[in-house]
């Protein structure tokens, strides 16, 4: 009952989003419209005990309102990897709470907890993590046929993904067949099939040259422009600057939280040194 | 230059040798380029614009008594000015390390909250210059100017990384605290 409510929700705040005045009672601001996406309370994860305990990440709270893109970053070792599995429960937090769509999730059973990352989070991963026995077009079909999907739906979901992706020429491919960079967005396509409330990026640039890599961030963008939530995990400074907001973690807490865009900046011209 | 030496002297009063040798020891190499002189001429105009007095040392170590250079009222004010401007997306590198040192030396401002100003600010020119390059062809003659432009900002973001490292560990607090 919660898990449709979870998808009709995510559903609503992209209609919200793409059909902009007539879509009824989500015609506001995607970010407004559907609340908050994903919430950390107090969020601790610990390893070890005594002498050797290591706070991986250390009471973190965190609001990412629904239709944003935020990024964490952070040095090596800082605990961003940590708490993005913490948000995606591929991992649990040894204190706090972790909240999708309204439901606290950090303390589900292991069934629940599985169905929920299918439904409600899509990952993508630095190396790709497709399976390499399957298509392009099979690998993206995947997670649909598991959350239910008919083989029909998922093959029309699939086929229109890795369109908007750019790689639907590649869509008989094997991954090894491909570029890192149309495997990773292969992998964006596989991450968006049900329509997950929250996308989470795991150093996603991390494999690729800066030609696809410039191909993730503009894909990201056009995310963001249909109201998709999307959390980033980076080390490169290029892609945390094109999210809404930046968090950086130190020693697994946060550090600091940046707001970008919307009220202007200095301008290109002082960028440029055109400023006198 | 007038003002990392006026910096200089927040600490406490001190003589023009003395000023040069830690501007030699911030600079490294660098500081060779210095001109011996170019310390004393700084000093000279620095006190006929009424920023720096001098003044008698009160007891010295050993040999005679040496004028020190002090800070007046004014030149107070404008060390406090310079390390709280910000210096814009194509700031000096070198400027902005004394701008460290010398906040670090006077203790009129965390290093820190200096480096994560910073930070900030260039986290906002970025953003401005990837929004400008993600809307125009990576190949086109402004495509590869943004790119020039975010490469360069990417490098100072990664440098500061570095500030925050080092002046991290240096600083007197944090250690044993956990959570303030």
């Amino acid at each position: 009952m919660s898990r449709d409510g979870l998808r009709v929700r995510g559903r609503s705040q992209r209609r919200g989003a793409k059909d902009g005045p007539d879509a009824g009672p989500a015609d506001r601001h995607p970010g407004e419209a559907a609340g908050t996406a994903l919430r950390a309370v107090g969020l601790s994860r610990t390893y070890g005990r005594g002498e050797n305990l290591v706070r991986a990440v250390d009471g973190v709270d965190l609001d990412v309102p629904a239709g944003q893109t935020f990024a964490v970053t952070g040095p090596s070792g800082c605990g961003k990897s940590t708490l993005l599995q913490l948000f995606g429960g591929l991992d649990r937090p040894t204190e706090g709470e972790v909240w999708l769509g309204g439901r606290r999730v950090d303390h589900l059973g292991e069934r629940a907890l599985a169905r929920l990352r299918r439904r409600a989070v899509g990952f993508v991963f630095q190396s790709f993590h497709l399976m390499d026995e399957l298509t392009a077009a099979e690998n993206v079909e995947l997670p649909a046929l598991l959350a239910g999907a008919s083989p029909r739906t998922a093959r029309r979901r699939a086929a229109g993904l890795l369109d908007r992706v750019g790689v639907a020429d590649r869509a008989r491919h094997l991954p090894s067949k491909l570029s890192g960079g149309q495997r990773q967005r292969v992998a964006i396509a596989r991450a968006l099939v049900n329509e997950p409330l929250v996308v989470l990026a795991d150093e996603p640039t991390g494999n690729l040259d800066s030609a696809a890599t410039h191909d993730v961030l503009r894909l990201f963008d056009e995310l963001r422009a249909a109201g998709q939530t999307l959390v980033v995990v980076t080390h490169d400074e290029r892609v945390a600057a094109t999210a809404d907001r930046v968090v950086s973690l130190r020693d697994g807490a946060l550090a600091d939280d940046i707001r970008l865009g919307g009220d202007g900046g200095t301008g290109l011209g002082t960028l440029l040194g055109w400023e006198d | 230059m007038q003002d990392v030496v006026l910096a200089l002297l927040a600490k406490e009063p001190s003589h023009g040798y003395d000023l040069r040798r830690r501007l030699a020891a911030a600079l490294g190499p660098l500081g060779e380029t210095l001109n011996a002189g170019q310390v004393y001429v700084t000093l000279t105009r620095l006190e006929k614009a009424g920023l720096v007095v001098q003044e008698r040392e009160d007891a010295p170590v050993r040999g005679p008594r040496r004028k020190v250079y002090a800070l007046t009222a004014s030149g107070q004010e404008r060390v406090a000015a310079w390390l709280a401007e910000t210096t814009g997306p194509r700031a000096d590198v070198t400027e902005f390390h004394l701008k460290l040192v010398a906040a670090a030396e006077s203790g009129l401002a965390d290093p820190l909250a200096l480096v994560a100003a910073r930070r900030r600010e260039l986290i906002r020119n970025l953003a401005e210059a990837q929004r400008a390059a993600l809307a125009h062809d990576a190949n086109s003659e402004a495509g590869l100017l943004l790119e020039g432009v975010a490469l360069r900002l990417q490098a100072d973001l990664r440098w500061l990384e570095a500030c925050e490292r080092t002046w991290a560990a240096r600083a007197p607090r944090g250690k044993g605290g956990g959570d303030g």
